[in-house]
């Protein structure tokens, strides 16, 4: 593993996963905050806003996320002049945390919707009868008790978000896949211990997590 | 969509008007913004003719578009196939009462859920030819790193679709004197298998969508022979990409349609998992346990 | 009805499993036939399996199902100096990255791929050639002001991430900035729109993709390269006959027009007149 003595190679390694963490950070603000909403379009009663949430699901759940950050880049940076930093490292960030968030979207507005679903309808129904609007029906009564049936699903897409931030190294960032591509190519006969040592670094980050949510998910169950 | 209309009221009259309202408000806001993007593109001189002549000749499509999508829906339809295997063969494996069999199983499949797919490949297309001393095509290293990602997502899919079978079938099934590896195959795969068949294929969507990530290899797949190819031919990697995300939603469209359309069948005829735990039209739900199924990678 | 379903599945999973297993033994075309190297293998099989780049207009370019380029020209000759006709040769798409493992492990027989020769691959694998020397240059807008790689500081530069180009400017142009993508095509709309001042990598390539018609009149090479990069023939470390044979072959093309005419096919049509094959540079074949 002479590989990551050497300072270079592991301040590339270190940098590398930063860039991810901060990726999946940024990103699993804004799409939940994305998805939440997304998933209240959907069963709102403006038919509009309900064929605009059902559209998004089905365009950028059915892409290939490396599609969605293409078209950040090119789309949105190169073809509409969209620069959020001087800087071009911190450019391609934003962009990338633009693609990983509206894609994101889709699957958190998927599980907060059937979350909804889980809700039984009479606590709807209840809300209702004390007079209560759709916003409030929602905001008060149904996404609360939605939210712990959602904590497991969310924890699998915050999971499968980490991982996906790899993806954003198609438009140019140095993290852990460009990292690990480039160590490969240099030093060919390491090829195993460097994946093993990037490979192990996400599992001992994930694999926790994953039980983390697990756990907190039969924590918060509700016992219908 | 019976929940959605259980949040609110059947619209009165001014309920209506407000809808309405909103429908204009944000339907002018979105054309807007539809628009303020066509000139945009406009003014980058992406509708220009000759970026998208290519896509009228006949030769795009034969040589590159639809070998493309060859690649793309072969390397899917083995990687499929593999995760099916792989997942059942895992999922009962992780679910044995031998410690020996349950914790290495359980290992490989935590594991291989949580290395993205990208590093997968990669790696079984440059480290695996070390070790088995053998090279290692583009397309089987597209395949196996789906098979290993893919197949332990519906391995943990699996099992929490065997647990929420009903206790009782599997102790009725004891009781007629059934091994247990009689009651596993008889009993409890067949039932988990129809329950879980939704959430099958919508992993199997993202599956198709994962392929893409093959261009790290440079399997010559739809995104690498529409996109980087095509464009290195006629300098049209813009609408290259819009032609190339078009395909991919219509064909995924198609698979999720399908998933849908399982759902309602199966809804009728076999048992389903337990409304509270999987909620009725909701594809990539949560199973008993928190396990889970469907996962958006790449 | 259960019994059927329960087969159906594990005929499916056994279906995959065989499929697995044949995956393993039919990819070794190709190989196995490495002890008596390429011109034993093009004399007993009259094939041969030559690894290519797919996007590299002028050089290698995969128009759908044929390739076309002056390294697909220079592959030609060699395969038909070791008397494999044009129907024998299987080409195949190789990237930047795995030149190498494809050369170790069988897949391809001879790499012909803007292959610089240097030490560090020479261990690993056997190069003939040079049959080309190229240099890393930048390529611009018509307008533009750039006139060598000393004036890009606090310029954006376009490459291919890992590729040597792009580390060179890292580690002698620190003061440029570096947009890197995973293949050159994808640098083209960027330096269109001005977002990206240059692209680099060597100038035979950059003259290729500036000789596209659609890019026509819109792009220029610099023109002063700033590092030489003489492009090899990779063939196994062992092969040390293969490598001399495929030497002699470019003396002989060099020679008899052939070399010239490969390059007017191609390259040559921008207007370049063809370089001088310096047969005196050619390799020892790791002797």
């Amino acid at each position: 593993m002479d590989v990551f003595t050497d300072p270079k190679n592991f301040d590339a390694f270190v940098s590398g996963f930063l860039w991810i963490l901060k990726l999946t950070g940024a990103s699993a603000v804004c799409a939940l905050v994305l998805g939440v909403l997304l998933a209240a379009m959907r069963v709102s009663p403006v038919p509009v806003l309900r064929g605009f949430g059902a559209a998004w699901v089905n365009i950028f759940r059915n892409t290939p996320l490396t599609l969605v950050i293409f078209f950040c880049y090119f789309g949105l940076f190169v073809t509409l002049g969209l620069s959020l930093s001087d800087d071009l490292e911190l450019n391609i960030y934003w962009l990338g945390v633009i693609g990983l968030s509206i894609y994101t979207a889709a699957f958190v507005c998927e599980a907060v919707r059937s979350g909804i679903n889980t809700v039984p309808t009479g606590q709807a129904e209840a809300a209702r009868a004390i007079g209560l609007s759709f916003a409030q029906t929602l905001r008060i009564v149904v996404l609360p008790q939605a939210a712990r049936s959602v904590v497991a699903p969310l924890g699998s897409v915050l999971i499968a978000l980490c991982k996906n931030a790899t993806i954003v190294g198609t438009i140019g960032l140095m993290e852990s896949s460009n990292v690990m591509k480039d160590l490969i190519n240099s030093y060919g006969n390491a090829v195993i211990p460097i994946f093993l040592v990037f490979a192990g670094t996400f599992a001992a980050l994930l694999i926790p997590t994953g039980y983390f949510f697990g756990w907190l998910a039969n924590k918060l169950a509700v016992k219908r | 969509m019976s929940t959605s209309s259980v949040l609110y009221d059947h619209p009165g009259p001014r309920a209506r008007i407000r809808n309405t309202v909103l429908s204009v408000v944000f339907g002018v806001a979105l054309l807007g913004l539809v628009y303020w993007i066509y000139t945009k593109f406009d003014q980058a001189g992406q509708w220009e003719g000759w970026l998208w002549k290519p896509f009228t000749d006949s030769k795009t499509w034969t040589e590159f578009i639809l070998p493309g999508l060859w690649a793309t829906l072969k390397a899917a339809a083995v990687g499929m196939l593999l995760s099916l295997a792989f997942g059942i063969i895992f999922a009962v494996g992780r679910l044995s009462d031998h410690k020996w069999i349950s914790i290495p199983s359980g290992a490989v499949v935590e594991f291989f859920r949580a290395v993205p797919l990208l590093l997968m490949i990669f790696f079984v297309f440059y480290g695996l030819p070390y070790v088995i001393k053998q090279p290692v095509t583009a397309f089987w290293a597209v395949v196996i790193g789906l098979t290993l990602y893919n197949g332990s997502v519906l391995a943990e899919a699996f099992r929490a679709g065997i647990r929420s079978v009903p206790g009782g079938q599997s102790e009725a099934a004891y009781a007629i004197g059934m091994r247990k590896s009689q009651v596993m195959q008889l009993i409890l795969i067949p039932q988990a298998a129809r329950a879980m068949l939704p959430i099958i294929v919508s992993q199997l969507v993202v599956l198709l969508k994962d392929t893409a990530l093959g261009y790290i290899v440079a399997y010559p797949e739809l995104l690498q022979r529409g996109v980087n190819d095509l464009s290195a031919n006629y300098g049209n990697i813009i609408p290259a990409a819009m032609v190339m995300a078009v395909i991919y939603i219509i064909i995924n469209s198609m698979l999720t349609w399908f998933a849908g359309w399982l759902d309602r069948r199966s809804r009728v005829r076999a048992f389903r998992v337990p409304k509270q735990t999987t909620p009725a039209g909701a594809v990539d739900s949560t199973p008993e346990g928190g396990a889970t199924v469907a996962e958006p990678q790449g | 009805m259960r019994m059927k379903r329960m087969a159906a599945i594990a005929a499916a999973a056994g279906l995959a499993v065989s499929m697995a297993a044949c995956g393993g033994d039919s990819d070794e075309t190709g190989s196995g036939t490495g002890a008596s190297g390429i011109v034993g293998k093009a004399e007993s099989q009259k094939k041969l399996v030559i690894g290519v780049k797919a996007d590299q207009p002028g050089l290698g370019l995969q128009t759908g199902s044929q390739y076309e380029g002056f390294d697909i020209e220079i592959g030609k000759i060699i395969a038909k100096g070791l008397g494999v006709e044009e129907s024998g040769i299987e080409w195949k798409t190789t990237v930047s990255a795995n030149r190498e493992p494809f050369i170790e492990q069988g897949t391809v027989d001879l790499v012909v791929a803007t292959y610089t020769i240097n030490d560090e691959r020479k261990q690993k694998i056997n190069f003939a050639g040079p049959y080309y020397v190229a240099g890393q240059d930048l390529l611009v807008k018509t307008d533009s002001t750039i006139t060598g790689p000393d004036q890009l500081a606090g310029k954006t530069v376009c490459s291919v991430s890992g590729s040597t180009p792009a580390k060179r400017i890292q580690t002698d142009y620190p003061d440029a900035k570096l947009q890197q993508f995973d293949s050159y095509s994808k640098c083209l709309p960027l330096l269109e729109r001005g977002q990206v001042d240059a692209v680099t990598t060597d100038d035979i390539i950059l003259a290729g993709y500036a000789a596209q018609d659609q890019f026509a009149g819109k792009f220029k090479v610099v023109g002063s390269t700033f590092s030489d990069e003489p492009y090899g023939i990779g063939l196994k470390k062992d092969d040390k006959d293969g490598c001399e044979k495929v030497n002699d072959i470019l003396k002989a093309a060099a020679e008899d027009g052939s070399y010239k005419a490969a390059w007017d096919n191609t390259l040559g049509k921008s207007g370049t007149p063809a370089p001088e094959l310096d047969t005196t540079k050619l390799t020892h074949c790791g002797a």
